[in-house]
């Protein structure tokens, strides 16, 4: 929890360490048995799986699964599930854009504009982390309801009509996917925020830049590192994410996540697999093109 | 003197005299040679500064004292005994950091007890309390580092390395990081310590004149090799190389050729003029030599006045450039055959200063003469002393 | 008077409008929990009515009443200190090797940890599933299934906590203690691991919470058990008990308490008294 403070960048810099890092066994030996845990839960877990997404359709759960590089399962998953993928990636390309327009400001006032209050307003961006992501969904569902006040306020309001809803529509999961993942857009942003200069700006101002300007030539492709990240850790975990749109949403809003979960849950092994292995796929692709589109290499 | 109490970190066979030596050391980053082939002789309570660029390869040799590198090869020798594959914590040698790195966990009590807890000295309280008073921090025991001011940090990073009575301490850089005031406070305060404990110091810095105020011996290291070493005022009266002659102070080096040579004493050919230099230490024997005198040794005098016996003398000189500097005026003078010379003088109010235009002749003792290889870059060192 | 009056409020609002805004998106992110809190003292009219109906301390007087809600935070604790002791050492040690340690690989590594930082929990949680299966292993999900799992993905951020925290610390540190005699063991007893400390103490704490939070993985691999976050999700549908609120009241008050007092120690720790 307290960590997630201290994700914005390392404290201070490290000074140049010549022959810092020894050499030898040690090295390697501190590093095995972590390596060996993700070996076995992480490596071996991802190759059985793209395995399981070519095993004949007809087993089930408990005669096991037949090896028959049954590629169908691909083709078959992506015909029936195409558009629920493509609901998936709009709605997290969604939560993305709306994290990017209320984050950043946020960000940009705690780097800037918070003085003495920065620490608090950090722990106050954290703080939604100390309860339950789940019991906060419910909340949502609550705040959202028919009958509860953002709604009553909304009818009351000209042009909304009374039949107006929240709950069980697109834009109920996606605020809530926004709201769960915000933190997740601010803290890079803040990390990158907090490095530029302060001077950088003044001395833009002091180039007949105007405010906009020196935020869109100065402050923006300085902060770009932290955009760049905050984008990934909200657009990844939005896109797998499948509690918003059973809690928040409908069964036309269901996402790929809701049916990959069923899938496995009702032994669909090969099919959920295959849809498992797409997604997967699909980020990844989407991730290279835009890391190389964003021009930045500082992933890690 | 100087040996720990500690039994398993002090390996008991260093015993004797306790000179530094460095013996043909080479240290090599991949394809970097940082330093060459290095030899030097440190006395025993000798106050001994390297003195170099940055980059020169000064730290790395202190590094490699230290056992924090290891030599490409060659040896290091303490008191007689190769302590070239010892381990840090094996050396009877301390170090003063750079920025200190003082323990930001540990007050400054544990901070300056550090080293005699490690081997398990007695009486840590009694001894870290003479210390503190050495370094006047009794009140301030119990601070953790980050409530210290710069000097503050500075004299506990002094304290932790010689409450353990090392036979050698290092000091890198250890006044960089504080203003200029204070710097100069805490030269004479150094100096002072060093000559309490008697203690081999070896202080690696790029500010010429920390190490000519506080090293009774400095060596002037560029490029991984020791240009020259000796007293301050042997390396600013009589430099070897024209890096000496530049990075030390300024210097004016004029072009010549040697006519005659008797023992001691020199005479050159500068543009038709013959330059005495009575006191040559450098090995040119003939041929072309960089003919140098350092600024402040020049005299000027009205065209054609003012002779004495025993001077150099350089005629028709044009002032072109007069800069009023308070305890002095500096004059630029361009001789007949083009070159520039600098000459600082006291403002003695003897006469009146000259102006840009006046001609003059320019005069120093035969003394203050010294002779260069012709060989070498004249503006070698010449831009180097203020970075880092 | 007015003109200039309404240009001061205007300038005012102007120079803030950032950090108005910025407050504003915070009030977004606190809404959800105020209704938390709220509801743990809700007294509710039917056992599906989610309204404010009137204000008790019942559910605070017993929390455990709702049929394996104890239980099942009971379960979260157990695996969440579990998995968060043994991914601590394991990943403090390969954080230690990555910034202090050369070997062959580091890339690899790098990748290797990052990946399931970088992958949705869903892809995760169907690959061990998959595993499990393939394995022979559905049978025996439940408790030692969700601990693999969870260690598995609390590694990576405790390695990149750790690791920041460590890259941050000056290495002549560490030489000042082997100049002042301490050998390799005193040296990380005495001086790296005392400074390493509020990296470790903070992976363990993320990785705490990211355990006791997580359910997409668990869901998938935990058979028959049922975690704090399943209870939840399995009283969704049912109905919801007001208990859950309480419990998420309980664990915001505790880990704000912990970070405000951390920053409140650290506050006072690095205030100059000279």
């Amino acid at each position: 929890m307290t960590a997630l403070g201290h994700v914005p960048g390392p404290v201070g810099a490290a000074p140049p360490a010549p022959e810092a890092s020894r050499r030898g066994l040690s090295g390697y030996l501190l590093m095995l048995p972590g390596t060996l845990w993700l070996a076995f839960f992480f490596i071996v877990p991802t190759v059985t799986l793209v395995a399981s997404s070519l095993y004949d359709p007809s087993g089930t759960f408990a005669e096991g699964y037949q090896m028959t590089w049954h590629w169908q399962n691909y083709t078959d998953a992506w015909s029936e599930y195409a558009s629920t993928f493509l609901r998936s990636f709009l709605y997290a390309g969604a939560t993305t854009v709306a994290c990017v327009l209320l984050g950043f400001p946020l960000a940009y006032a705690i780097a800037f504009k918070a003085g003495r209050w920065r620490s608090l307003m950090l722990v106050a961006v954290i703080a939604p982390f100390f309860t339950s992501f789940l019991v906060r969904t419910l909340s949502w569902k609550l705040l959202l309801s028919d009958n509860g006040f953002i709604v009553g306020l909304a009818q009351a309001l000209p042009f909304v009509g009374e039949d107006f809803r929240l709950l069980a529509t697109p834009a109920a999961v996606i605020t809530g996917l926004t709201y769960n993942f915000l933190p997740f857009m601010v803290l890079p942003l803040y990390a990158s925020l907090e490095k530029v200069d302060p001077r950088l700006i003044e001395a833009a101002g002091d180039l007949y830049a105007s405010p906009f300007t020196a935020l869109r030539k100065v402050t923006i492709p300085l902060a770009m590192p932290g955009l760049v990240a905050g984008t990934l850790l909200t657009f990844i975990p939005a896109a797998g994410d499948f509690i918003n749109a059973e809690l928040l949403g409908n069964p036309r809003t269901r996402m790929i996540g809701n049916d990959i979960n069923d899938l496995f849950k009702s032994s669909v092994i090969p099919t959920a697999a295959a849809l498992s292995v797409t997604l997967m796929a699909a980020i990844i692709v989407m991730v290279l093109f835009y890391v190389r589109k964003a021009g930045t290499e500082e992933l890690v | 003197m100087a040996s720990r109490s500690g039994s398993e970190a002090a390996p008991s066979r260093l015993g004797g005299g306790a000179d530094l030596e460095i013996q043909g050391v080479t240290k090599r980053f991949g394809d970097f040679v940082a330093v060459n082939d290095l030899s030097l002789n440190v006395p025993e309570g000798a106050f001994y500064a390297l003195l170099g660029a940055s980059g020169c390869g000064k730290t790395t040799t202190l590094r490699m004292v230290a056992g924090l590198e290891r030599p490409s090869a060659g040896r290091i020798v303490l008191g007689g005994d190769d302590i070239t594959g010892l381990k840090p914590y094996q050396r009877p040698v301390n170090t003063v950091f750079q920025s200190y790195a003082l323990f930001p966990h540990l007050s400054i009590f544990e901070n300056v007890a550090f080293g005699l807890r490690r081997t398990k000295s007695k009486e840590v309280k009694t001894k870290v309390g003479e210390m503190l008073d050495l370094v006047q921090l009794q009140d301030y025991a119990q601070r953790r580092p980050a409530q210290l001011s710069g000097g503050q940090q500075q004299r506990v990073a002094l304290a932790r390395a010689l409450i353990n009575r090392p036979r050698v301490l290092l000091l890198d850089e250890p006044l960089g990081a504080l203003d200029l005031k204070l710097r100069r406070a805490m030269q004479l305060e150094l100096k002072r310590i060093q000559t309490e404990v008697g203690i081999t110091f070896i202080h690696v810095t790029h500010d010429q004149e920390e190490a000519m105020t506080m090293a009774d011996t400095i060596a002037v290291m560029n490029a991984g090799v020791i240009e020259q070493q000796g007293t301050p005022s042997d390396l600013y009266g009589h430099p070897r190389t024209t890096f000496v002659a530049n990075f030390l102070g300024q210097s004016n080096l004029l072009p010549g050729t040697i006519r005659d040579r008797t023992g001691d004493e020199v005479t050159a050919e500068v543009h038709g003029t013959k330059v005495l230099a009575s006191h040559v230490t450098s090995d040119v024997r003939e041929g072309d030599v960089w003919v140098g005198v350092r600024p402040e040794k020049v005299t000027l005098h009205a065209s054609g006045e003012g002779h004495r016996d025993g001077q150099n003398r350089l005629p028709e000189g044009e002032v072109i450039d007069v800069s009023y500097v308070g305890v002095s005026t500096q004059y630029v003078v361009r001789l007949p055959f083009g070159q520039k010379l600098m000459v600082f003088e006291q403002n003695t109010g003897e006469r009146p200063p000259f102006t840009v235009g006046d001609r003059v002749d320019l005069a120093w003792l035969a003394d203050h003469t010294f002779l260069l290889d012709a060989r070498q870059d004249a503006h070698a060192g010449a831009d180097l002393d203020d970075d880092a | 008077m007015t003109a200039v009056a309404s240009r001061g409020v205007r300038g005012w609002l102007g120079n803030h409008a950032v950090l108005i805004f910025g407050l504003l998106v915070l009030l977004y992110m606190f809404t959800p929990i105020f209704v938390v809190v709220l509801m743990s003292f809700n007294d509710p009219v039917g056992r599906l009515g989610y309204d404010f109906a009137g204000f008790t301390l019942y559910n605070w007087k017993n929390i455990c009443e709702p049929y394996q809600l104890c239980e099942s935070v009971g379960n979260s604790i157990k695996i969440a200190l579990l998995a968060t002791g043994l991914a601590t050492v394991l990943g403090s040690l390969m954080a230690y090797a990555m910034v202090r340690h050369y070997f062959r690989g580091r890339g690899t590594a790098n990748l290797m940890i990052f990946l399931p930082m970088a992958s949705p929990e869903i892809v995760l949680g169907s690959s061990l599933l998959a595993l499990f299966v393939n394995a022979n292993l559905a049978g025996q999900l439940g408790f030692w299934t969700v601990f693999v799992s969870h260690v598995m993905f609390c590694l990576s951020f405790i390695v990149i906590t750790v690791k920041a925290r460590l890259s941050g610390l000056d290495p002549r540190l560490e030489q000042a203690a082997a100049d002042l005699y301490a050998n390799e063991w005193q040296t990380f007893g005495r001086v790296t691991l005392p400074l390493m400390m509020p990296g470790i103490v903070s992976a363990a704490l993320l990785s705490f919470s990211l355990s006791f939070d997580d359910f997409i993985i668990t869901n998938l691999n935990s058979g028959q058990m049922i975690t704090f976050p399943m209870f939840v999700w399995g009283s969704a549908q049912k109905g919801i008990p007001m208990q859950i609120n309480v419990v998420g009241t309980i664990m915001f008050l505790l880990a704000l308490g912990m970070v405000l007092g951390g920053l409140l120690l650290r506050r006072i720790r690095e205030r100059p008294t000279a």
